[in-house]
């Protein structure tokens, strides 16, 4: 699984990184976690606000840090 | 903007395809208005007796004299201080459950191929109740501009966002009442509208750096929310969480130094530094405000003070409007995708719409 959290680095895009690497620690799923802060690879993902979390191409959030739960409904 | 309140309307009854299940979701909304109304009507009553408390707790329990310096001080702390944020617990609750209903992909969807003029107006107001955070500005600029949204629509976006926001209403309502509030709100849509169809006027799109015109975004893949009531309150409770648990101190703070302003700067010793008679003192407030990046909540109770002490309403409120609306950090955020030129024009826009207006209060008040 390939999981992409946009953001430039802000407290709200660190926040949601983290929990988005908690999430997989605990589920323990096959992921890849990649911090994207370009802003040319968001828009590219048809992203407009951050922070958003993009799962295997599919984004699945934006404009705001996802709760746990939400998470781990996308990954589980 | 039919299609919104349709899809949001519904959004309670499409996700419960049981009867049963409606009807119980039927009597929790009755509990739910039931409770709001009776905490709206606490909130209130507390509200009414802020005065009278303050007054209490400085002359009678503190024993301060009324009209001595630390007595004047203090008093004004103790009043302003619950009854700010109060308003900004209130405000903020209701800005973050309408906030659910405009998000940045639907207010694109809504300028996109709208006319100049017509979409300068709506993008101010979108601007003013999409949540937008100013780390976002970039991704949202190449969103709209390759959406096809014009630049100068855009650009009103971009400067009604932070321009009208809601804590500087209620701070504004809260210290200096309804009229001043008003005034801020009508003139802060005017530069946003004006500022950007200006520049729209000028022709700067290839002023815009070429990687962004190459873009092509496909915003449709994002999942367009359908939320309950539940969770539209959920994200009102959580935006006063969020905003009212960050502001609160920059408020008791500028709520302090406006106090001792209060207290302890004479009548009227304002008037000569930033009063109407000084005609330098309005490009002085906007000069020194352009590069500050302060947020209303601390710089209001400031210049509620000033405003006491002699200050023209107009200078104090372009001072105010150039912290807010242009600040350094965006400007650098936003270079990655304007060149110097496009920039170098965008402050002068609106740092001369902000002008005017400083100008135009202190000559009509």
């Amino acid at each position: 699984m390939d999981i992409k959290v946009c953001g430039p680095g802000c407290p709200k895009c660190t926040q949601a990184e983290k929990l988005v690497k908690e999430a997989v620690g605990e589920t323990g799923v096959e992921a890849t976690v990649e911090k994207v802060t370009e802003f040319q690879e968001m828009a590219k993902l048809g992203i407009l606000s951050t922070p958003a979390v993009v799962i295997d191409g599919q984004v699945k959030c934006v404009g705001k840090v996802p709760t746990k739960k939400e998470i781990l409904s996308w990954i589980g | 903007m039919k299609k919104i309140e349709n899809d949001a309307g519904c959004a309670s009854t499409v996700e419960t395809p049981y009867p049963g299940k409606n009807i119980d979701n039927q009597t929790k909304q009755v509990k739910y208005v039931l409770l709001g109304l009776l905490i709206l009507a606490a909130w209130f009553v507390i509200y009414k007796q802020l005065l009278a408390f303050s007054g209490f707790v400085t002359f009678q329990l503190f024993g301060l004299n009324e009209g001595s310096h630390l007595g004047e001080a203090v008093h004004f702390f103790l009043y302003d201080t619950p009854k700010v944020l109060m308003l900004l617990t209130l405000v903020v609750f209701g800005v973050g459950i309408i906030r659910t209903f405009f998000t940045p992909e639907r207010t694109r969807n809504i300028l996109a191929g709208k006319r100049e003029s017509v979409g300068n107006v709506l993008a101010a107001l979108l601007g003013t109740v999409t949540p937008f955070c100013s780390c976002s500005a970039v991704p949202l600029f190449i969103g709209f501009v390759t959406a096809g949204v014009p630049l100068g629509v855009t650009l009103s976006f971009l400067v009604a966002a932070p321009l009208v926001n809601e804590i500087a209403l209620v701070l504004l309502y809260g210290l200096l009442g309804w009229k001043v509030a008003g005034l801020y709100l009508v003139t802060g849509l005017f530069v946003a509208i004006v500022a950007g169809w200006i520049i729209g006027r000028l022709g700067m799109e290839n002023h815009i750096e070429e990687w962004v015109q190459e873009i092509r975004t496909n915003v449709d893949d994002v999942p367009d929310e359908k939320l309950t009531w539940d969770e539209r309150f959920l994200r009102g409770w959580e935006a006063v969480k969020d905003i009212v648990g960050k502001v609160w101190i920059y408020v008791v703070a500028g709520i302090a130094v406006g106090a001792g302003i209060h207290g302890y700067v004479p009548e009227g010793f304002m008037a000569s530094i930033m009063g109407k008679g000084a005609w330098w003192s309005v490009p002085a407030a906007v000069v020194i405000g352009v590069p500050m990046y302060s947020n209303a909540a601390g710089i209001v109770p400031v210049i509620h003070a000033l405003l006491e002490k002699g200050a023209a309403l107009g200078t104090v409120l372009a001072f105010m409007m150039s912290v807010i609306a242009l600040s350094l950090p965006e400007m650098v955020i936003l270079r990655k995708v304007l060149k110097p030129r496009l920039i170098s024009a965008f402050i002068v826009v609106v740092a001369s719409g902000i002008l005017l207006v400083g100008y135009l209060f202190n000559l009509i008040i």
